[in-house]
């Protein structure tokens, strides 16, 4: 009986997943209306149809100077990431490839240490941040984002790299390669589409993360999430602007993640669901 | 032979990761637990020294105390009820045969992939503003009189918005095990005369329920340290109306210098986790087994 209504239900079921869709979406999608609106627009009440202005655009840049945020955000997401890869590589290969009792135990202990609030450790850090020099500073805050994503890192690995079969590996070991031909020519290839996974996840997490990157930074090392923050004490009506600023923030980041879908389900569940 | 090498090779990998979280999980703990028994003021050191619990009783006594821990609750609470049983809803309407789904998905998933502040400055100026936010519009344009969400409902205001930024992640969960239920099963039931209630109810639910569990759970992890989107849209006020414990020990420790009370905080914080923390390592460590 079911299947007998297929193209009716078919009809509504797409009505009410597009409604919903859309509402989710719809702060969004105001905002990038809203950044091509000029500030005069922007707070003459609801309106769809922006006159298309970039000027807010222009502004942001020429005011406060977006670009510099922006590069500190690219370099603090991706160096971390960088950074968490090199470390996290090696273990989770060795704990995928040579399990022993302890695997387990020690993957459970590094997935335990993401769960500390942030802010139980704030002071000690903000006072190592400050007697090291490190307040406000690039390496500082990257070594930081790397500290926190790094179990996830691992685990990442480990899921995807525990679904590598290890008769293929022993083949290779058969065959008389050396281990580290065994890691160039073997694993590497196969290991690649997971590395990369964790890689666009990690990127996106750091990116986004506003904690650490809002507290232990002002200037010289500000990415993005300090940059939109300080828009926060509002000085008049900037509507506009903020939606420009907003629309810059995000946008990168929201098209690495449309890709990266799977890989979220993924990751942050620990490989539990998939 | 070989496996004794490929052992201490093994243990020569992991060390880098094992030693780099030791550290970074010990050594700013053992100082945030030092402290939390010192007066510790930089502003005005006279009278730093050992003070036992008295930072915890401080902190205990302090009416913001109390409140902090409770709005914290509210939050984790209300946007899981909210989250968990839209994302169920949402998982069950997406899974639906619907014309453009790949598409769909892309708008559900976005906010999850928008930065806290951002999430937070965009509800606090474009749709909650209580002059020109839309919700302010759609109340006019029913000749009501528009909320003032911060200044009256500021903690549902801030539970709206992360509810918001997290509905996303819960949808997609449960989506992803909504389809990996096998379609036999369903149409099974179906012919057996199974209506879609007590299909959900028998089949559909306890299907999704580990996927649920792993929701709640890291869900929880990450509402229990909201700090973002109260500093960029209430600064915890009015009063101390939405402020939540991460954010109270943020002001003690970076705005009041009272960095003994802050630790005891912090310490507090981490209890809390920790209580979590439990169910999630269970959990995920059963998965593991599988």
């Amino acid at each position: 009986m079911a299947r007998a209504v297929t193209t009716q239900h078919k009809t509504i079921a797409t009505a009410a997943a597009w409604i919903v869709a859309l509402l989710i979406f719809f702060p969004i999608l105001y905002t990038i209306i809203t950044s091509f609106k000029s500030e005069q627009e922007a707070i003459q009440g609801f309106a769809l149809i922006p006159s298309g202005t970039t000027e807010s655009y222009a502004e942001v840049q020429a005011q406060s100077g977006y670009f510099k945020f922006f590069l500190n955000s690219v370099i603090l997401s991706v160096g971390s990431t960088v950074l968490a890869l090199l470390i996290a590589v090696p273990a989770a290969w060795s704990m995928a490839f040579s399990p022993t009792k302890r695997t387990k135990d020690i993957l459970m202990w590094m997935l335990s240490t993401k769960m500390m609030p942030a802010v139980a450790v704030l002071f000690p850090i903000y006072l190592i941040f400050r007697d090291g020099g490190l307040l406000d500073s690039r390496i500082g805050l990257t070594v930081m984002l790397m500290l926190i994503n790094l179990p996830i890192v691992v685990w990442m690995l480990y899921t995807y790299f525990r679904e590598i079969p290890g008769e293929i590996l022993e083949a290779a070991r058969m065959d008389g390669a050396s281990l580290w031909n065994e890691i160039i020519y073997v694993l590497t290839p196969m290991a690649v589409p997971g590395i990369a996974s964790t890689m666009l996840l990690n990127i996106i997490l750091a990116w986004n993360e506003a904690f650490w990157t809002i507290r232990l930074t002002t200037t010289d090392a500000a990415p993005l999430t300090a940059f939109i923050s300080s828009f926060s004490s509002p000085q008049g009506l900037f509507w506009a602007k903020l939606s420009a600023a907003s629309t810059l923030a995000i946008a990168p980041i929201l098209i690495m993640g449309w890709f990266s879908q799977k890989q979220l389900v993924r990751g942050l569940t620990f490989g539990a669901v998939k | 032979m070989a496996t004794q090498q490929t052992r201490s090779l093994a243990r020569f990998m992991m060390a880098p990761s094992v030693i780099l979280l030791f550290i970074w999980m010990i050594v700013p703990l053992a100082f945030t637990l030092w402290f939390s028994f010192q007066q510790y003021n930089p502003l005005n050191p006279i009278r730093d020294g050992f003070v036992g619990f008295s930072n915890y009783a401080l902190f205990y006594s302090n009416p913001a105390f109390l409140q902090s821990i409770l709005n914290t609750l509210a939050i984790v609470v209300s946007v899981l009820v909210i989250t968990v049983i839209g994302g169920i809803l949402l998982a069950l309407l997406l899974d639906q045969p619907i014309w453009g789904q790949g598409f769909v998905r892309i708008l559900v998933i976005s906010p999850f992939f928008v930065m806290p502040p951002v999430a937070a400055l965009v509800w606090k100026n474009m749709i909650m503003h209580p002059q020109y936010g839309v919700f302010a519009d759609i109340a006019r344009f029913f000749g009501a009189n528009p909320i003032d969400w911060f200044g009256q409902h500021p903690l549902t205001a801030v539970i709206l918005i992360v509810a918001w930024q997290w509905l996303p992640f819960a949808t997609l969960i449960l989506l992803t095990s909504l389809q990996s239920l096998d379609t036999e099963q369903k149409e099974a039931a179906e012919m057996d005369g199974a209506g879609f209630l007590s299909r959900f109810w028998y089949l559909t639910l306890p299907h999704m329920s580990r996927a649920i569990t792993v929701v709640i759970l890291i869900q929880t992890i990450f509402l229990l340290s909201i700090y973002a989107e109260i500093l960029v849209t209430t600064n915890g006020g009015p009063g101390y109306a939405s402020t939540n414990l991460p954010f109270l020990v943020y002001q003690k420790a970076l705005l009041e210098f009272k960095i003994g009370q802050a630790s005891a905080g912090g310490v507090i914080a981490v209890i809390l986790a920790n209580i979590v923390a439990f169910f999630v390592m269970r959990a995920v460590g059963k998965n593991l087994d599988k």
